[in-house]
C-alpha cells in the first residue's frame, strides 16, 4: 500500500492507505481523529468539512492519498491549551446545536467563511456560505447566531 | 468503492501518457463527482490520474478575454477582481455552483470536461462563445459539449485552459435544485462587442443548448420583454423527478428573462 505523510493539527503523520481510501477515513480510522463526522457520505451534508491547505474540504469527498504532503485541520486543532477557538466558544454560548452531530462540520464551514470574508458577517451571507452543512435537528437560527458571534471574536 | 492505481502526474504529457497506459482510466481534477460517482458504483476505474499534480491553475484578464486555467477552482474565479470588472457574470456564476467546500476543490476543467447536463459552466462557455484549450487543440464550446456527460475530447486529451471572450453585457440566472444547486434550468445570456446574442441553456435538456430564437429577438432588442411570447420547445426537454419537460420550457423563458435583466 502507497505510504502517506500529511501534517494533521500541526503535527506530522505518516500511515499506508489504498488509493480508494478516503480523507476521512484516514483521519478517524487510521489516527482516531473522530471529531471529524461521516453524515450522509455524498458530499452534500458537510458534517465532514476539514481545512487542507487552508480551505474547507468535504473529507469524504477527497482521497487520502490527494492529501499527501498537504497540511490539515480538523475540530480538533482548533482549541488552545485548554481554551476553545472563539467559533467553538460562540456554538457553546450561543447554543448553535442539538444533538451536535453536524457541529464540526459547521465550526470548520463557518472558520473558512470568516477567513475568505472577514470578521462582519451578515445573516445573509451565513446562510449563503452555510449552504452545504446541514443540521437535522433544529433551524438555523442559533447556529446562524454563532457563526455571526464568533466570526467578531476571531 | 472499488480500488484503483493513483497517479499524480506533474506534466501535461505525463498525464496523457498515464492515461494512455490506463485500461480503464479516469482523469480527476477537485473530484467533485468522480469521487461520489466511484463512491456509488457507478463507475470503477482501473486507474485514477489526478491531475491537481499539473499545478494548473490561474486566471489571466486582457482587455478582449479572459482566461482561466483548467485546474483553477470555483472559488478562485468567484473571487478574481479582473474577472469581477469585465464579466460579472461569470463571477456571479461561479458562486453558484454547488457550495462553499465544493467550490473550494471543484475546477473549471473537471467541470467541463465532465459535462453534466445541469453544470453551471457549460452554459458560460456556451453562451459566451468560450474557446477551449486542451493538450491537442483548441475547440470552440459549440464543437466541444457534444451530448449528456461527453464531450469532444479524445480519451487521453486533456483540457488545459477556458478562454472566454469579454463581452458587451452578459447575465446569468438559474433555478437551482434546492438540495444539490445543480441547476433545473440555468439561462446564461451575453451580447458580445461585435453585437451578436448568444442564449445558452444548461440543465434543461440531455446537454447544453443554444436559443436561436431568443438571440434574434434579444439582437434586435436586448431586453426582458424582447422575449415575450419566445418559447422553447419541450418535446427535446428532460422529464424527472424535479421537473417536467413542459414546467422546464416555461422556466426557460423566467430565467432567460431573469438574466437579461441583471446582465452588465
Amino acid at each position: 500500500m502507497p505510504a502517506i505523510s500529511m501534517k494533521v493539527n500541526g503535527q506530522v503523520v505518516t500511515g499506508e492507505v489504498e488509493a480508494r481510501t478516503l480523507l476521512v477515513d484516514f483521519l478517524r480510522s487510521n489516527l482516531g481523529l473522530t471529531g471529524t463526522h461521516v453524515g450522509c457520505d455524498t458530499s452534500q451534508c458537510g458534517a465532514c468539512v476539514v481545512h487542507v491547505d487552508g480551505r474547507a474540504v468535504k473529507s469524504c469527498t477527497a482521497l487520502a492519498i490527494a492529501c499527501d504532503g498537504a497540511s490539515v485541520t480538523t475540530i480538533e486543532g482548533l482549541a488552545r491549551n485548554g481554551t476553545l477557538h472563539p467559533m467553538q466558544e460562540a456554538f457553546r454560548e450561543h447554543h448553535g446545536l442539538q444533538c451536535g452531530f453536524c457541529t464540526p462540520g459547521m465550526i470548520m464551514s463557518a472558520i473558512d467563511t470568516v477567513n475568505r470574508r472577514g470578521k462582519t458577517l451578515d445573516e445573509a451571507t451565513i446562510r449563503h456560505e452555510l449552504e452545504g452543512n446541514i443540521c437535522r435537528c433544529t433551524g438555523y437560527q442559533n447556529i446562524v447566531a454563532a457563526v455571526q458571534a464568533g466570526a467578531a471574536k476571531m | 468503492m472499488e480500488n484503483f492505481a493513483y497517479h499524480r502526474p506533474a506534466s501535461v504529457a505525463d498525464a496523457v501518457a498515464a492515461m494512455k497506459k490506463a485500461k480503464d482510466g479516469k482523469f480527476m481534477s477537485g473530484g467533485m463527482t468522480l469521487l461520489p460517482t466511484v463512491k456509488q458504483g457507478l463507475a470503477a476505474p482501473s486507474d485514477v490520474i489526478d491531475l491537481t499534480g499539473l499545478k494548473n491553475s490561474g486566471i489571466s484578464v486582457s482587455g478582449s478575454s479572459v482566461t482561466v486555467k483548467a485546474g483553477t477552482t470555483h472559488v478562485d474565479v468567484a473571487t478574481d477582481k479582473g474577472i469581477r470588472q469585465v464579466v460579472p457574470a461569470l463571477s456571479a456564476l461561479a458562486l453558484s455552483i454547488g457550495d462553499p467546500a465544493v467550490r473550494n476543490r471543484g475546477t473549471i476543467g473537471g467541470s467541463i470536461s465532465n459535462n453534466d447536463p445541469a453544470a453551471d459552466y457549460p452554459a458560460a462557455c456556451l453562451g459566451l462563445g468560450a474557446t477551449i484549450h486542451t493538450s491537442d487543440r483548441k475547440l470552440a464550446a459549440g464543437e466541444f459539449f457534444t451530448g449528456m456527460f461527453t464531450t469532444a475530447l479524445k480519451p487521453a486529451e486533456v483540457v488545459t485552459a477556458v478562454e472566454f471572450p469579454v463581452p458587451a453585457k452578459a447575465g446569468y440566472a438559474k433555478f437551482p435544485n434546492p438540495a444539490s444547486r445543480y441547476a433545473m434550468v440555468g439561462v446564461f445570456v451575453a451580447k458580445l462587442k461585435d453585437g451578436s446574442v448568444r442564449v445558452a441553456v444548461t440543465g434543461a435538456g440531455p446537454a447544453v443548448f443554444r436559443v436561436p430564437a431568443m438571440e434574434a429577438a434579444l439582437a434586435r432588442d436586448f431586453s426582458a420583454k424582447a422575449l415575450a411570447g419566445v418559447t422553447v420547445d419541450a418535446k427535446t426537454l428532460n422529464t424527472d423527478m424535479h421537473a417536467s419537460a413542459t414546467y422546464r420550457a416555461h422556466l426557460i423563458g423566467v430565467m432567460a428573462k431573469r438574466a437579461v435583466e441583471v446582465a452588465k
